[in-house]
């Protein structure tokens, strides 16, 4: 059976698939795209956070007074096969603090705050010129030192990824242009206006995962990417590399439902797009392995969209990671009067930050400003009426309105059961619920709670195990020595058995002397 | 210099739909029909309507505030404005205010606030509510008035006024002179004394395909059906597969008896049955949640109500079968759910 998904995957993109659900948002993204890609100055301080890499955070590697080069590396990964953060521009370290961090969680985390010395001085550069020919090991050796992650939001290892996909040996990588997110456009910005590089990163990455074709999947509503990127595609004459437009419904991006319609598969519950043999990248994580690979510098800025009702002039804008939020929202004419809520990332998933102090990281694809227009809800929260559309709309066939009835009532086996942990938190339910609960709030709930529980159920069975076996050793102990008792007894009543024979001797000596 | 702001979770953009508002697209979708009533059989359901809906909110104040719950949201969600309608819409037109008033009370006190209110109730209220008149008042409950049309005496407005208040009708006429038997129950009394299918359908209630008036307001009820199926509100299985089993069924029955078996159409145009799978078996609440399962509830009711209608003690059995299937929902549900992805 997963060979014949591997098999059939290889079929990608022949024909186009389904997935259950999606909805079809207004893109919005008009009003951010009307305006060239720009470069945010450099501010007077950068605030660089160690926690930029999926499941946790790096340790630093330099000291508060440390002068430091653009590039060079500030902090080191330990978990998920390593990877670092590094200096985006040359100055002077002067502090390692503790602060707003844009993390989803709203927790502070470590940061590197580096003063600009101006002169933004590159580190010595080691490109890998001949990478066409290059051992493929020493790509991805070079993708994991350049810092990069998936830049589509999940900010997972890319090296772990290619590795994976090396290790398991894959057939199809899929590059990842369906930006279904209302209102960012990060990467239609990029695949306009940098479609060689991501062309150029396309053919990195098949040579570092010996992968044999790229699709690279864009909205059908991107007339100028599919325009620049045929351009591309024919004047890098790699006929390995093909452009398929996909329906534009949202969550098409998510890489389990991209996957869905490329090739009609399920990524399995728990398992990851090798195992069909795939390779799923963003395709802004393509440029900056190009940048890594062939110009030998690390990931150190990221096209970020401004935008939303809230913002004066929406745009796209290329920004150093630790780049304070405020200094993108002022180049972009600041805020509208009614602003009301600042979102890192799209209206769908996106998390609001309660300061524009926080910096820019890896992971920041957009800053949405929303007016209180925007954000107004229609009515309190009324109870569920069971009406189903949430069930309707879930890319992940889970039944929603269960879910929520189940996390309510604390039934956490029973929420397990239901799938709570295959939930993508796309946000499809809540829109339209038409009681307004806020469903992916209860489920994220309840994945920490189940979380939680694991943990605990973990200990338990850890204490549980440790007492039994002492309970079996005090058993055996006590067995033991009762055995050495019974031993003492039985030597005992040895002995006694000679004092019998001996009285039995005696009372015979006294009758043969009575005759 | 940096700017603070409060926070939100996810998604930011606020649901585009209320429950208000599903509940007055159910509404709007009744209109059609209920003014085909009125036309084929006066004013007297305009007046029930308008009873049920005054009682309803009565009841539905009241049990709010003894639950000590808000008023507003609730009282304006026309969750009790449907289920008053629906009800209504079940009543003889000349039925006694008193029957809607313990109709309601049965409806929106024990079916809907007893089981813990909006969206917690087992069954469907409304159907509660009528059933529980029809059986324990069913002599009222047959007082049913033949269509303007062919009556032998149409009552005014006043007249339907008394009738339903004070349950006096003008000089000269009695109960029996007004009101006439529906179709549903002149083919079961003609089949019980002997008659043919086709002898039964010689009476003047008859229309061309279901029964006189009757057909027409079907008709007009599933034109709004469409509708609400168009807009979402509903969902395409339970009424397809609730109409569709009983044509399927009821063509079965015809082909081996024709006799004593009226033709499909007869089923799907007489009674309640595509107000009831339009808008009775598609309540969302009291109904299944999976398509699958609503898949399975709609032939259920189909089934049912065609069996009572064939067997039963009921001339229909729609409000029955739903109240039924209302029980099977959850277990319905618990095995029909679908598979997860990627599981």
């Amino acid at each position: 059976m997963h060979i014949d998904s591997v098999e059939q995957a290889r079929n990608a993109g022949e024909q186009l698939h389904h997935f259950h659900g999606g909805l079809h948002l207004r893109h919005n993204k008009k009003i951010s795209c009307e305006t060239p890609l720009a470069q945010v100055p450099l501010p007077p301080l950068l605030f660089v956070p160690l926690l930029q890499q999926y499941g946790g955070e790096a340790e630093a590697t330099v000291e508060t007074g440390q002068k430091v080069l653009k590039g060079n590396e500030i902090g080191c990964f330990t978990h998920l096969g390593g990877g670092c953060v590094h200096a985006p521009t040359s100055g002077t370290v002067t502090a390692v603090i503790h602060r707003a961090i844009s993390h989803p969680s709203g927790a502070d985390g470590c940061c590197i705050v580096i003063e600009p010395d101006g002169l933004d001085r590159w580190e010595e550069l080691e490109p890998i010129p001949n990478w066409p020919d290059a051992d493929p090991a020493l790509l991805r050796e070079k993708i994991r030192n350049s810092g990069i992650v998936g830049l589509g939001g999940a900010v997972f290892p890319t090296a772990f990824k290619t590795d994976d996909a090396a290790r398991q040996g894959i057939h199809t990588l899929i590059l990842n242009g369906a930006e279904c997110e209302p209102y960012i456009s990060c990467d239609e910005m990029l695949m306009r206006e940098q479609a060689d590089s991501i062309v150029l990163g396309a053919r990195v990455l098949l040579r570092a995962t010996g992968a044999t074709r790229t699709i690279i999947a864009i909205e059908d509503q991107m007339g100028a990417v599919n325009q620049a990127l045929k351009q591309a595609v024919k004047s890098a004459g790699d006929d390995r590399i093909e452009i398929i437009k996909v329906t534009t419904i949202y969550p098409e991006g998510g890489e389990k439902q991209l996957i869905q319609v490329l090739t009609g598969l399920e990524v399995p519950s728990g398992g990851w797009p090798v195992d069909l043999g795939l390779l799923c990248q963003n395709v802004a994580t393509a440029t900056a392995v190009a940048r890594a690979v062939v110009e030998g510098k690390p990931l150190l800025e990221r096209i970020v969209t401004v935008t939303g009702n809230g913002i004066r002039k929406p745009r796209n804008l290329v920004a150093r990671i630790g780049t304070p939020i405020s200094d993108l929202v002022e180049q972009c004419g600041g805020y509208a009067n009614d602003v009301a809520r600042l979102v890192l990332g799209g209206p769908m998933m996106g998390y609001a930050l309660n300061s524009d102090a926080n910096p820019v990281i890896k992971a920041t694809n957009g800053i949405l400003a929303l007016t209180a227009r925007d954000i107004r809800p229609l009515q309190a929260e009324m109870p569920c009426i069971r009406c189903g559309e949430c069930a309707r709309v879930c890319p992940a066939v889970l039944l929603p309105q269960q879910l929520n009835w189940l996390i309510r009532n604390e039934q956490w086996d029973d929420a397990a059961e239901h799938g709570l942990a295959d939930c993508i938190e796309c946000g499809c339910c809540d829109f339209v619920c038409p009681s307004h609960i806020p469903l992916v709030s209860w489920f994220r709930f309840g994945k920490s709670e189940l979380h939680a529980l694991a943990i605990e159920r973990k200990q338990a069975e850890t204490a549980k195990r440790r007492y039994e076996a002492r309970e079996a050793r005090l058993l055996r102990i006590q067995h033991e020595r009762r055995q050495q008792l019974e031993e003492k007894k039985q030597a005992l009543r040895g002995a006694s058995g000679k004092r019998k024979k001996l009285a039995e001797a005696i009372s015979r000596a006294r009758q043969d002397r009575k005759q | 210099m940096s700017r603070q702001f409060d926070t939100g979770a996810a998604p930011h953009f606020p649901p585009q739909s209320t429950v208000a508002g599903v509940m007055q697209q159910v509404l709007y979708a009744l209109i059609p029909g209920i003014v085909a009533y009125a036309w084929f059989f006066g004013p007297g359901i305009l007046v029930q309507i308008l009873l049920a809906v005054i009682f309803a909110l009565l009841f539905e104040s009241l049990i709010l505030k003894i639950r000590k719950q808000a008023l507003k949201p609730f009282l304006g969600d026309w969750s009790a404005v449907v289920t008053a309608v629906l009800f209504a819409l079940c009543l003889p037109p000349l039925a006694p205010w008193w029957i809607t008033l313990l109709g309601m009370l049965f409806a929106i006190v024990v079916a809907k606030h007893l089981y813990g209110g909006l969206g917690h109730n087992l069954f469907n209220p409304a159907m509660v509510g009528y059933v529980v008149v029809l059986i324990s008042f069913p002599q009222l409950m047959t007082l049913w008035i033949p269509p303007a049309s062919i009556a032998p005496h149409v009552l005014g407005v006043g007249d339907v006024f008394s009738a339903i208040f004070t349950g006096k009708l003008p000089p000269g006429l009695t109960w029996d002179t007004v009101s006439e038997a529906t179709p549903l129950d002149v083919i079961r009394t003609s089949l019980a004394s002997g008659q043919m299918v086709s002898e039964a359908r010689q009476s003047p209630i008859f229309g061309s395909f279901g029964g006189l008036g009757w057909e027409w307001i079907a008709n007009l009820f599933a034109l709004g059906g469409f509708w609400l199926l168009w807009r979402r509100v509903i969902s395409w299985q339970v009424p397809v597969m609730m109409i569709g089993s009983v044509v399927f069924l009821g063509l079965v029955a015809y082909l081996i008896d024709p006799g004593s078996n009226p033709v499909p159409l007869q089923h799907v145009f007489s009674g309640a049955l595509v107000l009831g799978a339009f808008f009775i078996a598609t309540d969302p609440v009291s109904g299944c949640t999976s398509s699958r399962g609503r898949l399975i509830f709609g032939v259920g009711v189909g089934i049912i109500t065609l069996s009572i209608r064939r067997w039963g003690g009921y001339p229909d059995g729609v409000a029955f079968a739903v109240l039924l299937m209302n029980m099977a929902a959850p277990l319905i549900d618990r095995y029909t759910r679908p598979r997860i992805f990627g599981h």
